[in-house]
């Protein structure tokens, strides 16, 4: 990949450590990918593959010690978001950049109104008084379908996929040019998904806001997002746009993975799991960090480090057994 | 085949402080021998509280359970203790469900000794059949539940559930909590006991996929009540109630290039304390009419195929 890109968020090279008594947890192992405004960029994978610590890293809200950012540039409009003091970091968070995390339960103060929630980053990021932060907050209630005079209540007065909204509005309320989607629906049923997943893709067309959706649920990523890279054991095995995975996966593991959901398409008698287990990430396998479960792996998989190939134009695989496709 | 499980105007109503709240309210469906029923529906339905009244870990308020041709509601402790050998469940999340400071051995052991038919060393034999019947490497016998990952301690949940050879197995979430490779593990490894055993599963969860992979019939529930069964294929081929509709057309595919129309609900979901005896679905449905507004009656639309609406026939044109 080209290094100089103009990409509205470049990220490259990322590399993030945990120290946990003594041993070295390697979560993020060298992730790079280009995100462009107004697009969508997926991060699929499984549990404990590193998407979290991706989107923290990009917040630089990563809990130092344990986690460390050992190297890597996250460049945002051409800036190094990891070269600038906090001070300035404090300026780009919930300004530029904002997050939405994946349990709403947790991530709402319980003992403050949830307007006085919202105001409070509307006044902070904004020279203006708190009179006006009111009232944009009871704005940006009303734009995620909750009424208004809502305002004074308290997160438990809320159902979940209103509570949803409300981080949703909170993370939208000084409009961010960037919007980091930690699983934001995972905690949701399927119908108050879908009501969710409809305002964040009319949100996005309406501000043309960049946006990073994590989630493990493959349906989720395909409703919204442009392009995706899988993720296993911290590195980006499979990165295309979501029609070249999801039509032609190329990556063992994602062809695995795709597998070993049923879906409610087709007619699956038997689902094909992966076999084994993730790799435990403070001792990651040599070489290829799937051989272990990789039905294609040989010898030649185990030694040197993989990079990612181009197996179709803006397709690119880390694996050394899939061939380029032809055309 | 006759019904193993059968499940008449089961009613399950627990007491709050501001009323009466119909969890579980005038249910009836049953089960063959040999079959999964899924049970489908969102978060506070009544899905995991049926799971566990259809078992008797909850008395009911009303109705009555038949297993094998009994009544279970009024059976004896003593009848209900060996009834209990033939009815067990598997809980969702693997992680609070087994004892912590017990061994793998001795979680799977203890429903055995138990039921006082087995010695502590045929105890221990028949655990270690179990463990491989259920795929746990006997060198795991004396671990803990915090030395397993999660796939493992569901897999130590089933083994414990097959303990005393059960007819049949309420699986509540069973995977929810487990990766989708390791969930394809569980979901093969249920399949193949039920096929190798004759095992009857009821299998409760929220995600559609799962559920149409895995049941031959399927109970759609919402708030409380029944709104529609049939066998699992005629459902997803042809869902008749307006919110078994909005729920299958909610569930996002990865279909790249055939987008599906999805029907979006508005409003939020009605309280199941003290309902009216309305549709509960109607403040969310559009077809809602001043007919929804008085209590719904299942009935059977086409073959096999039985809605709680109304406007059924109407809606979908039959």
């Amino acid at each position: 990949m080209d290094h100089q890109s103009g990409a509205f968020l470049a990220v490259r090279d990322l590399v993030v450590e945990y120290t946990a008594e003594g041993q070295v947890v390697h979560a993020v192992n060298g992730v790079s990918f280009d995100l462009e405004r107004g697009k969508t960029f997926g991060l699929v994978g499984e549990t404990g593959a590193g998407k979290t610590s991706i989107a923290k890293a990009i917040m630089r809200i990563l809990p130092d010690p344990p986690a460390k950012i050992k190297s890597g540039e996250i460049c945002l409009d051409g800036e190094d978001l990891l070269k600038i003091s906090e001070r300035a970091m404090r300026r780009v968070r919930g300004r530029k950049v904002s997050m939405i995390f994946q349990d709403p339960m947790t991530a709402l103060n319980p003992i403050m109104k949830v307007g006085d929630q919202i105001a409070e980053v509307i006044k902070l990021h904004n020279n203006i008084t708190w009179r006006e932060a009111n009232r944009r907050a009871v704005n940006m209630l009303e734009m995620v379908g909750i009424p208004g005079e809502r305002f004074g209540e308290y997160p438990h007065q809320f159902s979940g996929g209103m509570k949803q909204r409300v981080v949703i509005a909170m993370a939208l309320a000084c409009s961010p040019e960037l919007l980091l989607a930690d699983e934001p629906t995972t905690a949701l049923d399927v119908t108050i998904q879908a009501q969710v997943l409809e305002m964040i893709n009319k949100l996005k067309r309406d501000f043309n806001t960049s946006m990073i959706m994590i989630s493990h649920n493959l349906g989720v990523v395909a409703d919204v997002c442009d392009d995706l890279g899988v993720i296993y054991a911290g590195e980006i095995v499979e990165l295309g746009s979501k029609e070249a995975i999801f039509d032609r996966p190329a990556h063992p593991y994602s062809v695995g993975l795709f597998g070993a959901v049923p879906t409610l398409d087709e007619e699956k008698k038997r689902l094909n799991p992966i076999a084994g287990l993730p790799p435990d990430p403070s001792n990651l396998p040599t070489g290829c960090h799937f051989g272990p479960r990789c039905p294609l792996a040989t010898e030649q998989c185990k030694s040197g480090t993989i990079a990612l190939r181009e197996v179709e134009p803006a397709h690119f695989c880390r694996c050394i057994q899939v061939a380029s496709r032809e055309g | 085949m006759p019904a193993l499980v059968e499940a008449r105007n089961l009613k399950k109503y627990f007491e709050t402080p501001r009323g009466l709240l119909h969890a579980v309210d005038d249910v009836s469906f049953s089960i063959e021998q040999g079959k999964t029923m899924g049970i489908v529906g969102e978060s506070g339905c009544g899905k995991s509280t049926l799971g566990r009244v259809i078992i008797h870990l909850l008395d009911s308020t009303g109705g009555s359970i038949y297993f094998g041709g009994e009544n279970v509601t009024t059976v004896n402790s003593r009848r209900l203790r060996r009834l209990r050998e033939d009815m067990k469940i598997i809980f969702q999340d693997p992680y609070s469900s087994l004892n912590p400071r017990m061994t793998v051995e001795q979680t799977i052991m203890e429903p055995l000794i138990i039921s006082g038919r087995f010695t502590r060393k045929e105890g221990q034999e028949e655990a270690e059949r179990l463990m491989a019947m259920v795929g746990i490497d006997q060198r795991l016998r004396l671990s803990y539940p915090h030395e397993l990952d999660g796939g493992r301690r569901q897999r130590v949940g089933i083994a414990r559930a097959l303990a005393l050879n059960p007819k049949f197995i309420v699986c509540d979430e069973p995977v929810s909590a487990l990766d989708v490779s390791i969930q394809a593990q569980v979901l093969n490894l249920l399949q193949d006991l039920q096929d190798q055993y004759g095992l009857t599963y009821m299998f409760v969860t929220h995600d559609l996929s799962v559920v149409r992979h895995i049941s031959d019939d399927i109970c759609v529930m919402y708030l409380g009540q029944l709104v529609e069964t049939s066998p699992s294929k005629e459902l997803f081929r042809r869902p008749l109630h307006p919110y078994t509709q909005a729920l299958i057309s909610a569930v996002p595919t990865i279909d790249t290039r055939h987008k599906k129309e999805r029907i979006i609900l508005e409003g939020e979901i009605v309280s199941p304390i003290n309902p009216k005896p309305h549709c509960r679905f109607a403040k969310r449905c559009k077809y809602e009419s001043e007919k929804c507004h008085r209590p719904q009656q299942l009935e059977e639309v086409l073959p096999n195929h039985f809605v709680a609406c109304c406007r059924v026939r109407e809606i979908n044109g039959l």
